[in-house]
């Protein structure tokens, strides 16, 4: 075997080994949902049982799976479209308008994501009391819509940049508004970033769980809630909570994987020309 | 119809200025050739031109109406790119369409004028293709057909054929030139390569540090460079200077000291005194080999290209460039003697200068259609 075969190979062993430590959880959570509460915590724990659907059946009698689902997508979905609709123009004009303070302003966004949340939890309550958004989606929307926005807007800045600004001034040449530069040029030949960075905001927002578990009771509460809902005062049950976990997180694991060329190509578009 | 003046443009960009005061007349229907080397301001004197670049100070205008604070798309001019920026997700029709698009133009008569231009450039078999499709001289003429479209009062050019190889470089070049008989335009053009602006212009502007050297037609350029500058960028090999000593002077002639004996060159003398240094400037291919020459040199390179050959000669302290036939004998270190005829010589000032020649050359105001027979499409 030649060097760069050997080399090859312990990249794919790497490269396996890491993806099934990221992946063991998930695939222990699934399993678990399909055991009795018995098997759930027996020592050493069992890989192979007869599976029941016992833990789903009781999980779904005892709360309303498809309203919580219901939630979770719009507000994901929601705050995702809010977001690219106020990061667009925003990117836009870091990247092709820039000052000196563009680049500390980004910086400048992306810091108060290293603020830990629950230090504005008390005014960000406050403010939704009095302004009637507790538990209420757009409540949500909104919260996650700033949440993420950083992320975005720092995204689509870095797919607009690469851009090459001629494009657009032949656009400008040929009569192009702002808007329609917007529109006709950079939103088509950006779209798979756009894509990867609204994929990217749904999948974060659907697994948000502080703000969702803190603003929300029971209207708008979303899959998180759903979850947390099983954590019970009279004790933890591994199998109804794994079960309860899988049917929140399956419908954003299967977008996921339909996604998922999407993504990349999104995430690693304009490093690979 | 279209003029264009420049009056005293300025473009500072954070305190450095990179246009400084540029005065520019562009008649109806002329091409005209900024040229210069990279940095000296003459594509961003284009993009100002164009509306892509605001103006610090000064007056741009358009058939007598100024334009300062009009909208690069309602100057009613189109521009082609060096990287000929197509719209890449957009067929080659839609391409050359798109300005009509914005400009809610029917999609029928869209077409019709649209088809017209891909004829004009050839393109009719590539309407439907992305310009990922196409090869560089085909989006080249697709970007030219898109500023076709748009029925410009004025053509922009920047440096459209830097990026083709130089065999395609050529036919665009011919292609070009034919263009312009047939639109019949006024056209701007920019491009760092003299054989572009010697062969296409009009009237080459010739740029420096956002200065303008000098203006006129390209032979003109050639023949009576204006100072030291233009001397040496026009021309290929460049030019040949050696400092020398003034003998005499008057309003017919200055005499000046060479190794092998004195030579007048019909130059006015202006101040020149006797004792003065100037600098003799004199042109590779204006150089011959002459073994009772007043000049000699050792042969240090030798280029032969077939039809001529190359000479690089050193003696003392200067080197020369001497262009002589392609059937040359002589072996590098050879020493040869050479000389020329004193009324192609310049001579230069201290501060750069031309001394002004005494006759103008017969060929300075050649118009371009003396070089040029009817378009391909006149002639069907």
């Amino acid at each position: 075997m030649n060097p760069s075969m050997t080399k090859k190979l312990l990249l794919t062993l790497l490269a396996w080994g890491i993806a099934l430590i990221v992946f063991f959880p998930i695939f222990w959570m699934v399993l678990t949902g399909f055991k009795t509460e018995g098997e759930a915590v027996a020592t050493p724990p069992s890989l192979f049982f007869e599976p029941t659907l016992a833990g789903y059946n009781t999980v779904m009698a005892r709360a309303d799976y498809l309203k919580f689902a219901l939630n979770s997508i719009v507000i994901s979905f929601g705050s995702t479209l809010l977001a690219l609709l106020v990061a667009i123009p925003a990117a836009y004009s870091m990247a092709f308008l820039p000052t000196k303070r563009t680049r500390g302003t980004l910086l400048w966004m992306l810091s108060t994501k290293m603020l830990p949340p629950v230090g504005v939890l008390m005014p960000v309550y406050l403010l939704f009391r009095d302004m009637g958004l507790l538990d209420s989606q757009l409540g949500l929307i909104v919260v996650y819509m700033l949440m993420n926005l950083p992320i975005v807007v720092w995204m689509l800045y870095t797919f607009f940049k690469d851009i090459p600004k001629d494009i657009l001034e032949a656009g400008r040449m040929d009569g192009a508004g702002t808007l329609q530069e917007v529109l006709y040029l950079l939103l088509p030949l950006t779209l798979p970033g756009i894509a990867s960075t609204g994929l990217l905001s749904v999948i974060l927002s659907w697994n948000e769980a502080f703000w969702s578990l803190n603003l929300t009771t029971s209207d708008a509460a979303p899959l998180t809630a759903f979850i947390a809902s099983f954590s019970s005062p009279e004790g933890l049950f591994w199998a109804k909570l794994s079960a309860a976990s899988t049917l929140a997180i399956a419908p954003i694991l299967i977008f996921g994987w339909m996604t998922q060329k999407q993504m990349v190509r999104g995430l690693t578009f304009g490093a690979v020309k | 119809m279209a003029t264009l003046q420049l009056n005293n443009i300025v473009k500072d960009f954070g305190g450095t200025q990179v246009i400084k005061g540029v005065d520019l007349e562009v008649k109806d229907r002329e091409f005209v050739v900024f040229v210069g080397p990279s940095g000296c301001g003459k594509s961003t004197l284009m993009r100002m031109i164009a509306g892509l670049e605001s103006t610090t100070s000064g007056d741009i205008s358009i058939d007598g109406q100024r334009i300062n604070d009009v909208g690069p798309a309602d100057r009613g001019l189109a521009m082609v790119f060096q990287s000929y920026a197509l719209y890449p997700h957009m067929s080659v029709e839609d391409n050359m369409g798109f300005s009509l698009r914005l400009a809610k133009v029917p999609r029928a008569e869209r077409r019709e004028k649209v088809l017209a231009a891909a004829r004009i450039l050839q393109l009719e078999e590539l309407l439907d293709r992305k310009p990922r499709a196409l090869s560089g001289g085909q989006r080249q003429r697709v970007a030219i057909g898109r500023a076709i479209v748009r029925n410009p009062s004025i053509f922009l050019f920047d440096e459209p054929l830097s990026n083709l190889d130089a065999a395609l470089r050529v036919q665009m070049r011919i292609e070009l030139a034919r263009l312009h008989e047939e639109l019949d335009a006024t056209m701007i053009y920019v491009t760092h390569d003299q054989i572009e602006a010697m062969t296409m212009a009009d009237k080459i502007v010739v740029l420096q540090g956002g200065v303008v050297e000098q203006i006129g037609s390209p032979m003109e350029l050639y023949h009576h460079p204006r100072n030291r500058f233009v001397a040496g960028f026009i021309g290929s090999p460049k030019m040949n200077f050696l400092d020398i000593e003034v003998r005499g002077a008057d309003a017919e002639g200055v005499d000046v000291a060479l190794p092998g004996g004195d030579c007048r060159v019909p130059v006015e003398g202006g101040d020149a005194k006797p004792g003065d240094t100037l600098t003799l400037g004199i042109r590779p291919e204006h150089l011959k080999l002459d073994d009772r020459g007043p000049l000699t040199g050792r042969i240090v390179v030798i280029e032969r290209l077939g039809g001529v050959t190359s000479l690089y000669l050193e003696h003392g302290d200067s080197e020369w460039i001497l262009v002589a036939d392609g059937d040359v004998a002589h072996r590098v270190h050879d020493e040869v003697r050479f000389s020329f005829d004193p009324a192609c010589a310049h001579l230069f000032k201290g501060d750069g200068t031309a001394l002004v020649h005494r006759h103008r050359h017969p060929l300075v105001d050649i118009d371009r259609k003396e070089n040029r027979a009817p378009s391909a499409s006149e002639g069907r």
